[in-house]
């Protein structure tokens, strides 16, 4: 009997098995060459808000881990007190926590301070960004408001990376549709006519029912949605740079017209407890059917609207925010919650796969179907045909994004003493509200207290913030 | 045999070992009494060092120019003492405060003071109620005012009907200047009263009986007893009772925080929420201690005069004024 040699055939064996292993790894999608694993075994801490973002990415941390091998440790916090905590912690510089929520508004803050970690490095490199991952797939203006440049008065979308995007908020009306289409009402396009039907509607579900529901606390959450929304529709600015000085623009007339505006609608239309009124508040207040309106961040009133979400899920529809005068552009305001890096984080090759996974598009996708994860910051999830089907659910809300998105953008001016010039903001809109205080002497009030601050900024150069009484 | 001094049965306890045959264990005794006191304080000076190390790096910070948001700082000397004293927010702050503590002491001790005197007679009422009045202390105190905050929403708390039946339907609580120093006060009897409450009932209760005894042989009314017996006699418990609660409530945060934020407007600004702003929301720690340190020193001054009085009325208590 003539016997084969044993090693062709296992050397054609051999070959087989390679030549299939590479034609499995040729037609795999690229992210099989990614290495998810390279800081396996690392533990992170990671701060976050109390918001369904922070709880869509609370139910995956084990897929996360599954994939990573990194452990990671969250806390979250209401955001009354969330930025206080977050930072006392990076301001210890002791590392913790790796990576945390932030907004915009806080990045030129938390920025110029020195505690974000630049991402543009990790976005370059491939041997840490996913191939996948496909940044230009975030809308741009969504991305830029996690990009400035550190120069108070320069706009956001200029400089170095610091966050990127879980979601964002744009400002809309959204009203009880039931409500409105049982008395004929219409909803308002101009903001004298949310005025008059918000007046209207004091009452209109019996006692403690109103009109509209906007915030109102001490607090710089207060100016952002609504409020901020109609000052811009209504061509004022918070600052302009005159003779080589940031100065507050907010005793011009345009200013103090708008607030006077609004002063009148909260006084008129608005929760009786106004000036205690957060995010939280208005969306259950809107929810229970004590208000009529609710003129804040779109994803609030799409959180009453989703199934058991409130006493009126179901009944609610969505409208563009009003402008001062019918043929005006409209557009919004626009708040981003981000996740980045502590730059003083001891585990950031970890961070930066926490941050590049939660910012992707696989739980971009996951979150905005099933885990209310809106507005998704990227333009592959409002085509994915899944999203829409659950959009169409929520009457006139896909009209309304489409018709402000280009108009919507970070409309504030980086500055680092944001913080404090729009809780001095609120609290002077409180005085004009409450106290019967004259808008023209307290806006011109407030503008000479944050200029005598922002006036001493460097324009030319980013900034390293020295504070003065 | 032992050599320990309780080994030795004809010598006082705490007495040395005689003579100078036994001078090695005199000095050893010696030595450990003279190092005992230090022993018995050294848990204490521990925590009284963990609590100067923060105190004296606040201090230091003070003269610097430190920021949250900032990642370098520099030594300036007095210039936030300056800027706070010359800064008109400050003023009203510590105006805001000294009204807090006004209304919240008074309302407290009066009706602390009532209410103990009421629960000092021996009834089931006051038995039950003496377990019931008590809750309020059993809750944080920013938990208690988040309650108070939702009975009062004037759209779906609890308070909104009966408030409407008495004619202030439009009564608005927290949410307006006019309104929120008094709704604070509300808060601050609520959950701090009972504190009063338990102190002077405890006090009442310690009282002679002698002196009351005499009083209705000879025929007092309640009011001469009550003044020229009660009042006297329990003066000391009522004046450590004032240092208690003016101490804490010009300190004040949670509550205020709570409710109001120090708003609306700056109606309940007090120095504790002016600092806690300047501190974390403005970035301004350097600025914010030489409030807190300012505060710091008012309370121990109102604390010094009144524990003067407090001595005495000791004194006089015991009868020796």
């Amino acid at each position: 009997m003539k016997h084969r040699s044993p090693k062709i055939p296992l050397i054609a064996r051999s070959a087989g098995v390679v030549a299939l292993t590479l034609l499995f790894l040729g037609s795999a999608g690229a992210q099989s060459n990614f290495d998810w694993k390279q800081a396996s075994g690392t533990k992170l801490v990671v701060m976050l808000n109390k918001h369904p973002y922070a709880d869509a990415i609370i139910k995956r941390l084990q897929e996360f881990k599954d994939l990573t091998g990194i452990e990671v440790e969250t806390s979250e916090t209401p955001e009354e007190n969330y930025f206080d905590k977050l930072t006392a912690s990076l301001a210890s510089k002791n590392g913790t926590p790796d990576v945390f929520m932030t907004g915009t508004y806080q990045l030129w803050d938390y920025a110029t301070a020195g505690y974000m970690e630049p991402l543009d490095s990790y976005l370059k490199d491939p041997s840490q960004t996913n191939s996948e991952y496909d940044y230009t797939d975030i809308f741009e203006g969504v991305r830029n408001g996690g990009k400035w440049d550190l120069i108070p008065g320069h706009p956001t979308g200029t400089g170095s990376q610091w966050a990127l995007p879980l979601g964002f908020e744009t400002n809309i009306i959204a009203y009880n549709k039931k409500y409105f289409d049982e008395k004929g009402l219409k909803p308002p396009k101009t903001f004298d006519e949310l005025y008059t039907v918000a007046k209207q509607l004091k009452g209109w579900a019996g006692p403690g029912s109103y009109g509209v529901a906007v915030r109102g606390t001490r607090n710089w959450a207060t100016i952002h949605p609504g409020y901020m929304t109609t000052f811009t529709n209504a061509g004022a600015k918070d600052f302009e740079i005159k003779d080589g000085k940031l100065v507050s623009d907010l005793a011009e007339p345009k200013a103090v017209e708008v607030t006077k505006k609004w002063a009148q609608l909260v006084k008129d239309a608005g929760p009786p407890a106004w000036s205690n009124y957060t995010w939280y508040q208005c969306g259950a207040d809107f929810g229970a059917g004590k208000a009529a309106i609710l003129f804040d961040a779109d994803i609030l009133g799409y959180f009453q609207n989703v199934p058991g979400g409130s006493a009126q899920a179901g009944n609610i529809a969505y409208s563009p925010p009003p402008v001062m005068k019918e043929g005006d552009p409209v557009g919004a305001n626009e708040w981003i919650w981000q996740v980045a890096i502590n730059k003083s984080s001891k585990s950031k090759k970890a961070a930066w796969l926490f941050v590049q996974y939660f910012t992707g598009k696989d739980h971009g996708t996951w979150a905005a179907i099933n885990a209310s994860v809106v507005d998704p910051p990227r333009k592959s999830v409002w085509d994915n045909k899944d999203f829409q089907a659950v959009m169409t659910k929520m009457p006139g809300y896909l009209d309304t994004f489409n018709t402000i998105i280009a108009n919507t953008s970070v409309k504030f001016t980086p500055q680092p003493y944001f913080s404090e010039s729009t809780t001095e903001w609120a609290a002077t809109l409180q005085k004009i509200v409450l106290s019967g205080a004259d808008a023209k002497s307290a806006m011109t009030e407030l503008a000479k207290r944050i200029t005598a601050k922002t006036s001493k900024l460097k324009l030319d150069q980013p900034q390293k913030t020295a504070t003065t009484q | 045999m032992s050599t320990t001094v309780a080994s030795h049965p004809n010598r006082p306890t705490g007495q040395p070992p005689p003579g100078n045959t036994q001078s090695t264990e005199a000095a050893a005794y010696a030595r450990r009494r003279r190092f005992r006191p230090y022993l018995v304080l050294a848990p204490a000076m521990v925590l009284t060092i963990g609590i100067f190390i923060p105190f004296f790096a606040a201090i230091y910070l003070s003269f610097t120019d430190y920021s949250l948001n900032s990642s370098d700082s520099s030594l300036i000397g007095f210039d936030n003492y300056v800027s706070m004293f010359q800064n008109a927010d400050f003023w009203h702050s510590l105006w805001i405060t000294i009204q807090y503590a006004f209304f919240c002491t008074t309302v407290e001790m009066l009706l602390g003071m009532g209410v103990a005197l009421l629960l000092n007679e021996e009834n089931f009422l006051s038995r039950f109620l003496r377990i019931v009045l008590i809750f309020p202390l059993m809750i944080a105190p920013v938990i208690g005012t988040l309650i108070w905050k939702l009975m009062t929403n004037p759209s779906v708390g609890i308070l909104r009907q009966p408030m409407e039946m008495l004619g202030l339907g439009d009564f608005k609580w927290g949410a307006s200047p006019d309104s929120a120093m008094f709704s604070l006060v509300v808060v601050d009897a609520w959950v701090y009263t009972p504190f009063v409450i338990i102190l002077i009932l405890a006090g009442l209760r310690s009282l002679p009986r002698s002196p009351y005894e005499a009083a209705l042989i000879d025929g007092g009314s309640p009011w001469f007893v009550f003044k020229n017996l009660t009042l006297p006699m329990l003066a000391p418990v009522l004046l450590i009772t004032l240092v208690f609660r003016l101490m804490l409530s010009l300190q004040e945060f949670s509550i205020i925080f709570a409710l109001t934020e120090g708003g609306p407007g700056d109606s309940t600004m007090t120095l504790s929420l002016q600092a806690y702003n300047r501190a974390f929301p403005f970035y301004g720690l350097a600025e914010a201690i030489p409030m807190m340190l300012f505060l710091w020193a008012l309370v121990y001054l109102v604390s010094f005069i009144l524990i003067g009085f407090w001595r005495r009325a000791q004194q006089r208590a015991a009868g020796f004024a």
